[in-house]
């Protein structure tokens, strides 16, 4: 069976997958799940059917990686976990990349579905039947929570603010 | 139709999120060849040295070096062929290789007379591999022709299948199938071209002078 080196996806995907786990969890847990995303993938890529998509597929391990790592956060039970860190929207504000932590801690404060569904296809680039494959129910349900997330984005002060609202 | 997005676009909320972040990537990659290579899934780890013959790529298996491909071989190619024959579990990853780079390093600069490196000889079969195991007995500074190793590989009239064998030699300059030349005095062909096999002989012979 033909198979491109595993070099190639790392080096095609990689950024997609980055985005993907960065929207999910923040960028401050982003890498762990990178990480082991990539490493559980390279693992299972001998054996994955030739005409997987292989998109969806990482989107796919990734999405586990992140329900690992909320659960272990859970048990962890960090105090506040699942707000936005200030020191990260702090020390960021006003160098260049402001935009984006700005923009990272909004979607932080979105409900999980609403988060998942639109980094699977706003940042990873998924059509919705896809993201509906990782998250389980419709297609439809999935574009009405990517929706629903990116009415309650364009609504966050956070995004305003870096938007400048043009009119 | 009009062409340009109408203003307001979903996917614009999102653009500053969709630049490349290479510093992260770099990080991350090396990262993944690190904990490959603790989980035991690293089956090929590769990466590029520059040297008087080129860009040569090199990889190895757990097991050792298994490839060593001149540039113009197609690096592309020869990782696809690593993917195909060996593993698909096939990463950049230097670690592993730096001891074949310091070793041909020091090849190059004229002071290394052998190789002292893990082989895995696992692409070449048969009696390709037989005569690659004889190649090693020419001597630094040294050639034999086509003929000579045929009858050392046992095979006296199988002048042709050594030449066969020497250009599809998978670990050329540490298998040393550039020592191996014609009866009348040419050079013969390379895998790396003519032109860096006499850049070898020239080396070593320019080193043993």
């Amino acid at each position: 069976m033909t198979r491109e080196p595993f070099e190639a996806i790392v080096a095609e995907y990689g950024p997609m997958v980055l985005r993907v786990c960065r929207a999910v969890l923040g960028p401050a847990d982003a890498d762990d799940a990178w990480s082991e995303t990539f490493l559980s993938a390279m693992q299972a890529y001998p054996d994955l059917r030739a005409d997987s998509n292989i998109e969806a597929w990482l989107v796919t391990v990734a999405h586990r990686k992140a329900i690992d790592q909320w659960r272990g956060r859970t048990r962890r039970a960090i105090p506040m976990a699942d707000l936005p860190d200030p020191a990260v929207s702090s020390s960021d504000a006003g160098v260049p990349g402001a935009q984006e932590s700005e923009l990272w801690d909004a979607l932080k404060m979105l409900p999980p579905k609403q988060r998942q569904s639109v980094a699977y296809h706003f940042l990873g680039g998924l059509p919705y039947a896809d993201v509906a494959a990782v998250l389980g129910g419709t297609a439809d349900a999935a574009r009405r929570a990517a929706a629903d997330g990116v009415a309650a984005l364009r609504k966050n002060p956070l995004v305003r603010m870096q938007q400048g609202d043009p009119r | 139709m009009m062409t340009t997005a109408p203003p307001g676009r979903d996917e614009d909320l999102f653009a500053p999120l969709l630049t490349d972040d290479s510093v992260a990537q770099r990080r991350l990659h090396a990262r993944l060849a690190a904990a490959a290579a603790e989980a035991g899934i690293l089956d090929v780890a590769y990466r590029t040295i520059d040297s008087p013959v080129g860009l040569l790529l090199l990889a190895a298996t757990e097991k050792g070096l298994v490839r060593v491909a001149y540039a113009t071989e197609g690096h592309d190619g020869v990782l696809g062929q690593l993917a195909d024959r060996v593993s698909p579990r096939v990463l950049s990853a230097p670690a592993r290789l730096d001891p074949a780079a310091r070793e041909l390093d020091e090849y190059f600069a004229g002071q290394r007379l052998a190789f002292d490196l893990p082989l895995d000889l696992q692409l070449a079969h048969g009696f390709r591999r037989t005569v690659l195991s004889h190649l090693p007995e020419i001597g630094y500074g040294r050639t034999a022709t086509y003929a000579a190793i045929a009858a050392a590989a046992g095979s006296p009239g199988a002048v042709r299948a050594v030449g066969t064998a020497c250009a599809k030699n998978p670990l050329p300059v540490v298998v040393p199938c550039h020592r191996v030349v014609r009866r009348d005095g040419g050079i013969g062909q390379y895998v790396g071209g003519s032109a860096a096999k006499q850049v070898l002989l020239d080396l070593e012979a320019l080193t043993v002078s």
